[in-house]
């Protein structure tokens, strides 16, 4: 019952009774394992503090406002080598995210589209795509990257002797070269109605959900939703008179000038990550459509549910609850595999404060400490956005 | 109907069960049938049949006269390659080859890597397929190879020292994977243990480890073995490049195992862990003879797709400057005798891993149908 009444003879006794008793035990392994942890990180950082002295080293972050002395070919905000490594540092961030939601976008549609075609009975198409899906893979994304690389630096022609679409695409070993746009000041009323576009689509659909539920009259929600989305901003933006001009690169001596050019290393990363993770999202779209019971689809005909519609409110509802979860670990991988980024030099977070910024301020600690912070923030947020929408369209149990 | 009352005897009827078989309808059956199902059944489905098979023609075609007809094997240089015809010059191949297998291992001794790569055929026998001849006693030798390769690779134990940096080419890459693979099984189940534990702080260590690994690019953690980690080292100790490399491969693949594994483990009903405790096993006992036989059972394919993963992700230690099979044949590329050949050099790299992934997705595929014990459509 009470401790002082233990004499000094039975406290081994009492301590084996402690570890005998199931509760007890665990607290001690608990209280044991904070001790060990504790002790092995205070060993850790006493260490670093003891060899970052010895070579005179500290820890601080003030070389982040110091300029950062090096020039990055491909930048989303003012940037030049005066400009501080924290710029530098938010250059990488944007850099990783462009290359990220591109490839995540193209990757879902490739993807889907892989996917689809392996469901198809058609054996020529089936087993091509089957074959290509394979042999990418399993081969490593890097050898992905560093080939595509090589083809386009070493196999595209030259500026001069560009790839040329109708004037107004260039593709060449410096890049692909779109248009760029040049916005009018009416081009705001396009943005606007854009805007109200996808405000009307919405409100149109839940019109649209609320009739049928009252009628059990279809309004053709996709028809209309497109006409607002789209065809509004089109209306407006011929009625404004066309604020938006598209001005293509032009062929200099040694370079194409103008546009709105995707670099080499952006172009390699963007495709290597892109079809690689879609051969991988092909299989998750295959197997969850697989996995829906072909009795889903059977009832719905016996409903008098037509084939289209039975595909889109039977089985993709289900078999997305199928594919979210792999879907999103391959996003968060397609992600983090960006920062193979350095491997061809393309300058993301990994290549800038991560890379250059690291070599020549000497500061490992503080750069490979904001490196591992920011992808841990990026891949926390992924994750908890797919959560967000996982838990949205999950079956709803009793 | 007609060709039914052709073969009605005159009789008029049949006796039940002696109605001969019919032919089935025409029009259902063979080749041409099987080519309208599959190849032409709608308009969309022949407009992409006609497109993939041009595709597979031309890539075939041209890539068949690249690869093979117009392609050179022996020359000493990329010039007398383009020299003598316009295809592959897998000349580039043929005299890196060695080089490739057992990077820059020292001639005189490359026998020992030659006798440990026969050996892991041996010790991964057993482990692989449970019919093989005295299963029993070979595991005994599989559970020892890791010492006896150890000592084979790297020296000691009357054996010449290799130091690690003249390591590289494919049996770089061995090493790093199946140091890998082998380490990150155990750990990675201690850590999928930990995540299921009832312990709070069992559980929040192993989840935090767990959730910070993943959350991060192996190539970050790469970094940090190569730049940071000999600062967290007691001042005067430090770890070689490729042990570092080692540690950091080993934690990356444990948790993505530890998930894996969890999956496994979160699939066991709850009655399987209640018996266990009414049958007053203690909690490793049950873990050891009830829980972890079931749940590793179910997230094998799991596991496989890990290992595929890690082996395919050893490439990345090039970046921090060692010369795996990816590294050292592109390097060659910088060789002023061989510049430029990157398609061959790149290619060769691609068919090495697809042949040891696509091997070793095969026997996922096969563990899985073996251990597969429910019903099948």
């Amino acid at each position: 019952m009470s401790t002082a009444t233990v004499s000094s003879t039975d406290q081994g006794f009492s301590l084996l009774r402690l570890w005998r008793n199931k509760e007890s035990r665990s607290v001690i392994i608990q209280i044991i394992t904070v001790a060990v942890l504790f002790a092995f990180f205070a060993f850790l950082i006493s260490n670093a503090a003891t060899n970052l002295e010895r070579i005179g080293k500290n820890y601080n972050f003030a070389f982040l406002w110091e300029a950062s002395n090096y020039d990055i070919s491909q930048t989303m905000i003012a940037y030049t080598s005066q400009s501080s490594n924290f710029q530098a540092m938010i250059v990488g961030i944007l850099n990783t995210l462009m290359v990220a939601i591109f490839g995540i976008i193209t990757a879902t549609l490739l993807g889907f589209f892989m996917g689809v075609v392996r469901l198809s009975n058609n054996f020529v198409a089936n087993r091509m795509v089957y074959c290509v899906i394979e042999f990418i893979r399993n081969v490593p994304v890097l050898l992905h990257i560093v080939l595509i690389y090589g083809i386009v630096v070493n196999v595209l022609p030259h500026p001069k002797a560009a790839m040329n679409l109708a004037d107004t695409f260039f593709l060449s070993n410096r890049g692909l070269y779109f248009p760029a746009p040049e916005f009018g000041d009416a081009f705001i009323f396009v943005t606007i109605s854009f805007v109200a576009g996808i405000i009307g689509a919405f409100l149109f659909a839940r019109h649209a959900h609320k009739v049928q539920d009252d009628t059990g009259k279809a309004l053709p929600v996709f028809w209309a939703s497109l006409g607002f989305i789209i065809g509004l901003p089109v209306v407006v933006y011929f009625i404004s008179g066309m604020p938006l001009e598209w001005i293509p690169a032009t062929q200099g001596k040694f370079n194409l000038k103008g546009g709105m050019p995707l670099k080499p290393e952006f172009l390699a990363l963007w495709l290597a990550l892109s079809v690689y993770t879609a051969c991988f999202i092909a299989e998750i779209v295959r197997a969850g459509i697989v996995a829906i019971d072909y009795g889903q689809t059977e009832a719905a005909h016996a409903l008098g549910i037509s084939s289209g519609r039975s595909t889109q409110l039977v089985i993709i509802p289900q078999a997305l609850r199928v594919i979210i979860p792999p879907l999103t670990s391959q996003y968060l991988n397609l992600t983090k595999n960006s920062s193979l980024a350095i491997a061809v030099g393309y300058m993301d977070i990994m290549g800038t404060i991560g890379g250059v910024s690291l070599n020549q301020t000497g500061r490992e600690m503080e750069c490979m400490t904001i490196v591992l912070v920011l992808y841990l923030a990026m891949s926390l947020m992924i994750s908890a956005f797919m959560n967000w929408y996982n838990s949205r369209i999950k079956l709803v149990e009793r | 109907m007609s060709t039914a009352t052709d073969t009605v005897p005159a009789s008029g009827a049949y006796e039940p069960g002696s109605h001969p078989d019919l032919a089935p309808p025409p029009g259902t059956t063979g080749p041409i049938r099987w080519m309208k199902d599959n190849l032409f059944s709608s308009p969309l489905s022949t407009v992409l049949t006609l497109i993939s098979v041009y595709i597979v023609y031309t890539v075939v075609t041209s890539a068949g006269s690249w690869l093979v007809l117009d392609a050179v094997i022996s020359a000493d240089s990329r010039e007398a390659c383009q020299a003598i015809d316009s295809g592959a010059c897998w000349a580039v191949i043929v005299s890196r080859f060695n080089l490739s297998i057992y990077g820059f291992y020292p001639d005189a001794e490359r026998w020992r890597l030659n006798l440990a790569f026969i050996l892991l055929f041996v010790a991964l026998g057993p482990i692989l397929f449970d019919n093989f001849p005295a299963r029993k006693h070979m595991m005994k030798f599989s559970m020892a190879y890791p010492v006896i390769a150890y000592f084979l690779v790297v020296g000691g134990m009357g054996l010449e020292p290799v130091s690690t940096h003249l390591f590289g080419g494919v049996m770089l890459t061995l090493v790093i994977g199946l140091t890998g693979i082998t380490c990150s099984l155990p750990i990675g189940i201690l850590l999928a243990l930990g995540r299921y534990s009832k312990l709070p702080v069992m559980r929040m260590v192993c989840t935090m480890f767990i959730e910070f690994i993943r959350g991060v690019p192996l190539i970050a953690l790469l970094f940090v073995a190569s730049v940071m980690l000999n600062y967290f080292l007691p001042p005067g100790v430090e770890f070689d490049l490729l042990f570092r490399v080692l540690i950091m491969v080993t934690f990356f693949a444990s948790a993505y195992m530890a998930e894996v594994i969890r999956g496994g483990l979160q699939s066991m009903p709850k009655g399987q862990f209640e018996a266990a405790d009414a049958m007053g096993l203690t909690y490793w006992q049950a873990m050891r003879l009830i829980i972890l036989p079931q749940a590793l059972k179910v997230s094998i394919p799991g596991i496989v797709n890990t290992f595929i993963g890690l082996y395919k992700d050893t490439t990345l230690v090039l970046i921090i400057g060692l010369l795996d099979v990816l590294g050292i044949m592109r390097s060659s590329l910088a060789d002023p005798k061989w510049n430029g050949l990157a398609h061959e050099v790149y290619l060769y790299t691609a068919i090495f891993f697809f042949i040891s992934c696509f091997a070793m997705s095969r026997y996922s595929l096969y563990l899985e149908r073996k251990l597969h014990t429910g019903h099948k459509r």
